[in-house]
């Protein structure tokens, strides 16, 4: 028991003086991370790299299931609405582009993409109207039903591409500008192999390192814009919304176009998701878009810590890149990860990096638990 | 008993301005009338104290007041405006804010978050103001910090800003209400039981907060059951027993209703605090 | 749309969709009664049927039921099956309230929680049914069990012991046998529950815990073997379910409860969560609009329709046709 507190008192001791440090200093810290997020698929580290597999095609699969985090957390985590549906969103966007691009168009992929979101984001407002002002628990049903609707109408629908899918979905368009060299380990030693190199930046089949580097732009983005609209009224009015959504609307928020808003803004970024992963795969059919996909995402949330974009991120990573990294044991992926839902809901129900203020809440708790075990030893003693 | 000392009586040379006028106001539940044909009003500046004994349907009233529930007959008008009907938002927009008897903070945001949400009633902010940081976002972030931050001072809850709403102590959880419902410039401040579990001490400061809400220049609708605090607080009193009106005056007369007394049933205002 | 396919065989799209109701009924009963006391829904209720059709079709293999079973040696290996089914269902409700339920009822949990508790105790469930040979094989048993546990992820097929004739005709359908079973069985137990529910001590229990958990602790129910019987009970009427499935699709899978679980859960909301008539209700609509849907609109239609039906009825009427009950209105 010491032990651990002490690691804690560490790791808070650590905390507070990087946050503490001046506001140059984190700037210049954050942009080394971020280089060395951008460098990590050229690194090969070896104990991360994902053996079988590409991992620059892994780490992308990460970045667009951060993507759909951060897209459900706005839902789940800062607004409180329960959707098992997001996959629709994620399909809508990825359709949309699969169609434009292929099927039935020749869009090139950047005009592709804001149709994606615009039509997903449109389609968050038309789910979002009816259903919202429906109870908690049957928000969950309602939007699971949606979510499978979508599905079975993607596969029931020729124009959709049916069964079969949609294949020959643009990629993103390549500028050739210079290679880049990937790390060989040898033993533990790094050197650099140049006849390992990555092209920038070339979207092609067999290297998707590209195809990260896009996602993980992505993400930063939309990682800021998350930061801006959190800090805002907008994110106070989710927050109240969630905490007590008729306290809240007497307090003069209109809680129902805040709860419109989230979904919509959800919506937005899963449809986002979609269509690059749509173009990464550049062939998709309704197999990807199954029921499962939506409890991944929503476990990734869950799992990470709903309410705090760095914790769903964490567990987005988490949700791609394990079954990727531990592919023989490939046969036992869903029982272990059902084993893991449920520990996890008994014993960390605010998952791994919850909201500073849910640890704070805890930690009270904690503390009141332990003075008023505390008094009761005392008199046990006196007795 | 020291004689307690009322409110400073209201000999207006005009009629002073009704900020509030319950019409006849009936409200039923399938087979059970909540209330009937209550009808009374509220001038502006004053602090009006609704009581009864429990179940009298005083709570309910403050809820058709506030939006929560529609009226089945009769009319509320705030300002002249009929507020029937209207969506909750909207009449706290229109200037008509409450407390709750179980306290219902926004427990996981602080203090000061609380009463920011507070302030937004009246913002303008939407996704694109803060996405971009216009100046509208801007603007109104400041304004709203410096309000909050001075409610709290004046609640005496300042150095709690940052602490959780719910890690705070249940008096400071009272007074974070109050501020918070002022924050959404309301003209009518409607408190619900906002001494219950005070100790005397306590009480009387509420009561001095009250009549400073009111010197600012607030109007209160109070419910509450301590009888001294109504009696020393509040300008006139409407009483209610079994969802009607059953008196209705300056503190010092309704001491005296016999009615008001029977409604009470032998229970004399030394026990009552 | 095809009114004509429609009309030719309404009769048998009706009876068969009464059957299929039939069977989603007894399912729907679980998760509304779940739902009615606890307010959960046990998104995990799916498997504890997928093992009742297993624990059927493993007891007539037991006891060598096949074509060349007759006469009383029918009546036996049913009943048989019928009670390992239940039995089984029941054991495995009884586990699920246990291990994945009660640790989070204790401390409150929110929704979400629970929901994700109940997701992972069905994935947990449904793959090492998936997963039986490999998990036989940890305990060495998979040479003497091959033929339980053989074809994992494949469907198992029920010996056909009976045959279904025709008994009566209704509208030039040929009623069998095992449609009338199904109705017939699904009727009586659910006259049973309601009168169990009704009647009994713990049928009290249950109502007085799902309208007001506190009072009812105050009055001397305890809560925990309230819940528990709660389960016990939506088991045993899932395992009948089990059974009465294996009689008339006569194969299963391990994942065969995901589907008919969302549907049996569409039944109860349409009948009124809570609400055991609902359930009946509910699951008879629902599985003869199933089969009037998939005649109107084509067979790969059909599962869309409980979807539809579920989105529509919670926007319009969340109710449910005959209104929430077991528990108390709540805002």
């Amino acid at each position: 028991m010491t032990n651990g507190h002490a690691l804690k008192q560490q790791a808070a001791g650590l905390r507070a003086r990087i946050v503490g440090l001046p506001k140059g200093a984190k700037i210049v810290l954050w942009v080394l991370i971020a280089l060395l997020a951008y460098a990590l698929p050229l690194l090969e580290p070896p104990l991360l790299s994902t053996p079988g597999t590409d991992f620059g095609g892994v780490l992308f699969t990460v970045t667009v299931y951060m993507l759909v985090a951060l897209g459900l957390n706005i839902v789940v985590g800062y607004a409180g609405l329960l959707d098992l549906g997001y996959v629709g969103f994620y399909a809508i966007g990825a359709y949309t582009a699969a169609v434009l691009t292929s099927f039935h168009g020749n869009w090139p992929l950047l005009l592709a993409l804001p149709m994606a979101v615009l039509a997903t984001t449109i389609s968050g407002v038309l789910l979002g109207w009816p259903t919202l002002r429906v109870r908690g628990d049957y928000l969950a049903i309602v939007t699971l039903g949606f979510g499978e609707i979508i599905r079975l109408v993607a596969v029931n629908t020729e124009w959709l591409g049916a069964a079969k899918g949609i294949s020959q979905i643009a990629r993103p368009p390549s500028v050739e500008l210079f290679e880049v060299p990937h790390l060989h380990w040898d033993g533990w030693v790094p050197l650099l192999d140049f006849n390992d190199t990555t092209t920038f930046i070339k979207f092609g089949v067999l290297d998707q390192i590209p195809y990260y580097w896009m996602g993980l732009t992505v993400v930063i983005v939309v990682l800021f814009a998350d930061r801006l609209v959190k800090d805002s009224r907008v994110g106070r009015a989710w927050e109240a919304t969630r905490e007590d959504e008729d306290a809240a609307e007497l307090m003069g928020v209109p809680t129902f176009r805040f709860k419109l808003l989230a979904f919509a803004s959800g919506a937005f970024i899963g449809g986002l998701a979609g269509a690059l992963y749509a173009s990464r795969q550049n062939f998709i059919n309704p197999l990807s878009f199954l029921l499962l996909f939506s409890i991944l995402f929503l476990a990734a949330v869950v799992v990470g810590g709903q309410g705090n974009r760095w914790g769903v991120m964490v567990g987005a990573f988490l949700v791609a890149y394990l079954p990727e990294r531990f592919r023989e044991f490939a046969e036992f992926r869903v029982l272990v990860f059902g084993l893991a839902l449920m520990l996890l809901a008994i014993f960390r129900p605010e998952g791994l990096l919850p909201p500073r203020r849910t640890l704070r809440a805890k930690q009270m708790e904690q503390e009141i638990e332990a003075l008023e075990e505390g008094v009761d030893d005392e008199e046990g003693a006196r007795a | 008993m020291p004689d307690v000392p009322t409110a400073q009586s209201v000999s207006p040379a005009r009629p002073r301005k009704r900020v509030l006028e319950v019409d006849s106001l009936t409200l039923k539940f399938g087979g059970l009338t909540a209330l009937d044909d209550v009808s009374f009003h509220i001038e502006e500046g004053e602090i009006l104290g609704l009581i009864g004994p429990n179940g009298a349907g005083k709570t309910t009233c403050f809820n058709a007041v506030t939006g929560v529930y529609r009226p089945t007959s009769g009319d509320i008008r705030f300002d002249g405006q009929s507020v029937a009907g209207v969506k909750r938002f909207k009449i706290t927009q229109r200037g008509i804010a409450r407390t709750f008897q179980n306290i219902r903070l926004f427990k996981a945001m602080t203090a000061l978050e609380n009463v920011l949400v507070g302030t937004d009633a009246k913002h303008s902010t939407g996704i694109a103001s803060a996405l971009f940081r216009l100046p509208r976002h801007r603007r109104e972030e400041e304004q709203g910090h410096d309000r909050a931050m001075e409610l709290l001072r004046f609640m005496g809850i300042a150095n709690k800003a940052d602490e959780l709403a719910a890690n705070l102590s249940y008096g400071d959880q009272r007074r974070l209400e109050i501020a918070r419902a002022m924050a959404t410039d309301p003209k009518l401040l409607c408190l619900d039981e906002p001494a219950a579990g005070f100790n005397p001490a306590e009480k009387a400061k509420l009561m001095e907060l009250i009549r400073k809400v009111r010197d600012q220049g607030y109007t209160v609708l109070l419910i509450e059951h301590d009888m001294r605090l109504v009696m020393g607080v509040t300008d006139r009193i409407v009483v209610l027993e079994f969802g009607q009106k059953i008196a209705e005056g300056a503190p010092a007369e309704i001491r005296d209703n016999p009615a008001v007394i029977a409604a009470y049933l032998g229970v004399d205002e030394d026990d009552a605090s | 749309m095809n009114f004509d396919f429609l009309f030719n065989n309404f009769a048998q799209l009706t009876v068969t969709g009464l059957a299929f109701g039939a069977i989603y009924a007894l399912i729907a009963l679980g998760y509304t009664m779940v739902y009615g006391v606890l307010q959960l829904i046990n998104f995990a209720h799916s498997e504890v049927f997928m093992y009742g059709t297993f624990a059927a079709l493993w007891t007539v293999m037991a006891l060598g039921g096949d074509e060349n079973t007759s006469g009383l040696n029918v009546v036996l290996i049913l009943g048989a099956s019928l009670a390992g089914a239940m039995a089984m269902s029941a054991a495995i409700a009884l586990l699920l309230e246990r291990v994945a339920y009660r640790p989070l009822i204790k401390r409150n949990a929110p929704r979400l929680i629970a929901l994700i508790s109940a997701i992972g105790a069905s994935f947990v469930l449904a793959e090492l049914m998936g997963l039986r040979d490999r998990v036989a094989g940890w305990f060495g048993l998979d040479d003497n069990l091959s033929q339980y546990v053989g074809g994992a992820r494949i469907n198992r097929s029920m010996p056909g012991i009976i045959e279904p004739h025709g008994l009566f005709s209704i509208g030039g359908y040929r009623v069998t046998t095992i449609d009338v079973v199904v109705i017939g069985a699904a009727i009586v137990m659910m006259i049973a529950l309601d009168q169990v529910v009704r009647r009994s001590r713990f049928g009290r229990g249950i109502r007085a815990t799902a309208q007001d958990p506190e009072t009812a602790a105050l009055m001397g129910v305890n809560s925990t073997r309230a819940v528990q019987i709660t389960f016990l009970l939506g088991g045993l009427m899932a395992g009948a379910a089990a059974f009465l499935y294996m009689l008339k699709i006569e194969t299963t899978k391990f994942d065969v409860g995901f589907l008919l679980g969302v549907k049996a859960f569409t039944a109860a909301v349409l009948g009124g969560i809570g609400n055991l008539r609902g359930a009946l209700v509910g699951g008879l609509v629902l599985g003869v609009a199933e089969n009037w849907g998939s005649a109107l609109f084509g067979s790969q239609w059909r599962d869309v329709v409980a979807f539809v039906l579920l989105v529509v009825i919670l926007l319009f009427r969340p109710t449910g046709i005959l209104g929430e009950s077991l528990g108390k209105a709540r805002t």
